[in-house]
C-alpha cells in the first residue's frame, strides 16, 4: 500500500510555549527513562556530604557556619556534572541540529532546557537536603528561608549553567571547558547563596539576609535576560 | 518563482573561504544532485540553506524567505536528512516523531506518526528505543522525522554514508516515494550510480563553486561518472591556467 507523506492538512506554526513545553517532555521522558544524569548526579553530590561528614569533626556552633558551604558545594558540582551531560545528550547524534531546524525562536530552546535542567537541579537538591538533615543531625535545615534561597540560587546557577554548557558543547573540550567558564561567572551566585542560607540557619532577622536575597534575584533576573538575548549567537556557526 | 536562489554567496570560516561566490537556483519539484569531491563545501552550503550556518556574504533566498532574516519561516519549509540521524537514542521512534511533529506543531500528530512510521516501515518496531535501531533504520526513521512536518524543500546531505546494500535499497524506495509527491529535493552523494536514477539534474561543486550543471535528459545512460569526471578534470585545467597566469605576470 502506498502512503501519501504529503498532507495538505499538516500546517506549521509553533507557538512559543507549546514547543518549549515539547523540549522540557522530551527531556524528562529521555532521563526518566535512562536516568544517566540523575544517578551521576546523585552519586556524586551524597559522596560530597558523606566525605564533608567525616573529614569535619563539627560542634553545634561550626556546623551552623559550615552548613551552608557544603550544602552549596554538593549542588555546584553535581549541577555541573548535570549539565555537561545535558548538552552531551544533545550533541549525540547530531541531535542540537535537529532542534536547532525547527521553526521556533531559538530561546524557546534555552528556556526549555533551563526548566529540564532546572528540574534535575529539584531532583538532586531534595534527597540531598534529607541525607544533610540526617548525617549533620540538623534539621533546622528544613525551613522556608534556605528552601527560598535554595530555589533562587538554582534558577541562577541552572541559567547561567545551561547557557555556557551550550556554549561549550559546540568546542571539543566541553567537559574540561564547563567547570573552566561556569566557576568564575556563577560565583555572584554561590556566594550570595552561601551567605543568605548561613544567615537563615544563624536565624537573623531578615534585614540582615534581605541583600543576599536581593543580589540572588537580580542576578537571576540579568542572567535571564543574557540567555534570552544571546542564545541565538551562539549556537549559530 | 525559484525555490531556491542563491547568488554570489561566500561563506568564510576565519580567513578560509569555504564557498566562493556561489550561485544556485532550483525550480520548484527539481531533484537536484550535489556532487563534488570532499572538502568542496556541499555540506556547508547545506547548512546555510538550512539556517544552521550564517552566509558570510551574498543573497540567499529559500521558498521565498531571505536568509537568515526570516530563518524560521525558511526552517518551516525544510526537511533536513544528514548522515547523522538527528534522532534521540533515549526515546523510542514514535516519541521521536512526537517530539519533532510538537516542535513543527503538526496537526492531527497522532495519525501522521502512524502515516510516516508506515511509509519508512517501522510502524511494528514503534515503541523500541532508538539506540537498539541499527544503522539503516535510525536513517529510515529519520527520513519520517524530516517528512513529519509535510517540508516544501527536503536537503538530504549524503543519506547513504554507512548503510549497508539492503538498508540503501530501503532508503531507495522511501525518497522514491517521497521525491515523486513533488517536493524539491536537494541531495548529496558520492553515490552516482544511485544519484543517476533518482536526481532530475546534477550540479558539480569544487572548490566552492559551481563548476557544471546539466539535466538527465542531457546525459546518456551511466553517463553521470564521465560528465562528473570531465567537470572535475576541465576546472583543474583552468585552475592551472589560472595559476600559470599569475606565475606569468608576476
Amino acid at each position: 500500500m502506498t502512503v501519501k507523506t504529503r498532507s495538505k492538512k499538516v500546517r506549521v506554526t509553533t507557538p512559543f510555549f507549546k514547543s518549549m513545553w515539547a523540549v522540557v517532555w522530551k527531556d524528562l521522558k529521555a532521563e526518566g527513562r535512562s536516568f544517566q544524569l540523575l544517578s551521576a548526579m546523585w552519586i556524586f553530590s551524597f559522596l560530597v556530604i558523606l566525605i564533608f561528614n567525616f573529614a569535619f569533626e563539627l560542634n553545634i556552633r561550626e556546623r551552623t557556619n559550615v552548613a551552608s558551604g557544603i550544602l552549596w558545594v554538593a549542588f555546584v558540582f553535581a549541577g555541573t556534572l548535570g549539565l555537561n551531560r545535558s548538552m552531551a545528550v544533545e550533541k549525540d547524534r547530531g541531535c542540537l541540529d535537529g532542534l536547532l531546524l525547527a521553526p521556533v525562536d531559538r530561546s524557546v530552546i534555552y528556556f526549555g532546557k533551563v526548566i529540564g535542567n532546572l528540574f534535575f537541579m529539584f531532583m538532586v537538591e531534595i534527597p540531598v537536603l534529607f541525607l544533610f538533615a540526617v548525617f549533620y543531625n540538623y534539621f533546622e535545615i528544613f525551613n522556608w528561608g534556605v528552601i527560598l534561597v535554595i530555589v533562587l540560587g538554582s534558577i541562577g546557577y541552572t541559567v547561567v549553567g545551561t547557557f555556557l554548557s551550550s556554549m561549550s558543547a559546540q568546542s571539543r573540550s566541553r567537559d574540561v571547558l564547563l567547570p573552566i567558564l561556569l566557576f568564575p561567572v556563577v560565583l555572584p551566585v554561590v556566594i550570595n547563596a552561601v551567605r543568605a542560607s548561613g544567615n537563615f540557619l544563624q536565624a537573623q532577622e531578615f534585614m540582615f539576609v534581605w541583600p543576599s536575597i536581593r543580589m540572588l534575584i537580580v542576578f537571576d533576573v540579568i542572567f535571564l535576560a543574557l540567555g534570552y538575548m544571546l542564545f541565538d549567537f551562539i549556537v549559530e556557526e | 518563482m525559484s525555490m531556491i536562489k542563491v547568488k554570489n554567496l561566500v561563506k568564510m570560516f576565519g580567513l578560509k573561504t569555504i564557498l566562493k561566490g556561489m550561485n544556485f537556483d532550483v525550480e520548484p519539484g527539481e531533484f537536484v544532485a550535489f556532487l563534488g569531491p570532499n572538502g568542496a563545501g556541499k555540506t556547508t552550503f547545506l547548512r546555510i540553506l538550512s539556517s544552521l550556518s550564517m552566509p558570510s556574504f551574498g543573497d540567499v533566498k529559500v521558498a521565498g524567505y531571505q536568509l537568515p532574516q526570516h530563518a524560521a519561516a525558511v526552517r518551516s519549509k525544510l526537511g533536513v536528512l544528514s548522515h547523522q540521524p538527528l534522532l534521540y537514542g533515549d526515546l523510542t521512534a514514535e516519541e521521536n516523531l512526537e517530539f519533532f511533529g510538537r516542535m513543527y506543531n503538526v496537526n492531527d500528530l497522532g495519525k501522521r506518526i502512524d502515516e510516516m512510521l508506515e511509509v519508512v516501515g517501522l510502524s511494528k518496531r514503534r515503541g523500541d528505543l532508538v539506540r537498539t535501531f541499527s544503522r539503516g533504520m535510525q536513517q529510515r526513521l529519520a527520513i519520517g522525522r524530516a517528512v513529519v512536518h509535510n517540508p516544501e524543500i527536503l536537503l538530504l546531505d549524503e543519506p547513504y554514508t554507512g548503510l549497508d546494500q539492503d538498508a540503501s535499497g530501503i532508503l531507495d524506495d522511501v525518497l522514491r516515494t517521497i521525491a515523486s509527491e513533488g517536493r524539491t529535493v536537494i541531495m548529496t552523494s558520492h553515490d552516482l550510480v544511485r544519484t543517476e536514477d533518482m536526481a532530475s539534474r546534477f550540479d558539480v561543486l569544487s572548490k566552492g563553486k559551481v563548476i557544471a550543471s546539466t539535466n538527465k535528459k542531457n546525459i546518456s545512460k551511466n553517463g553521470l561518472l564521465a560528465f562528473y569526471r570531465d567537470a572535475i578534470e576541465r576546472s583543474k585545467i583552468e585552475e592551472e591556467e589560472k595559476k600559470r597566469d599569475r606565475k606569468n605576470k608576476k
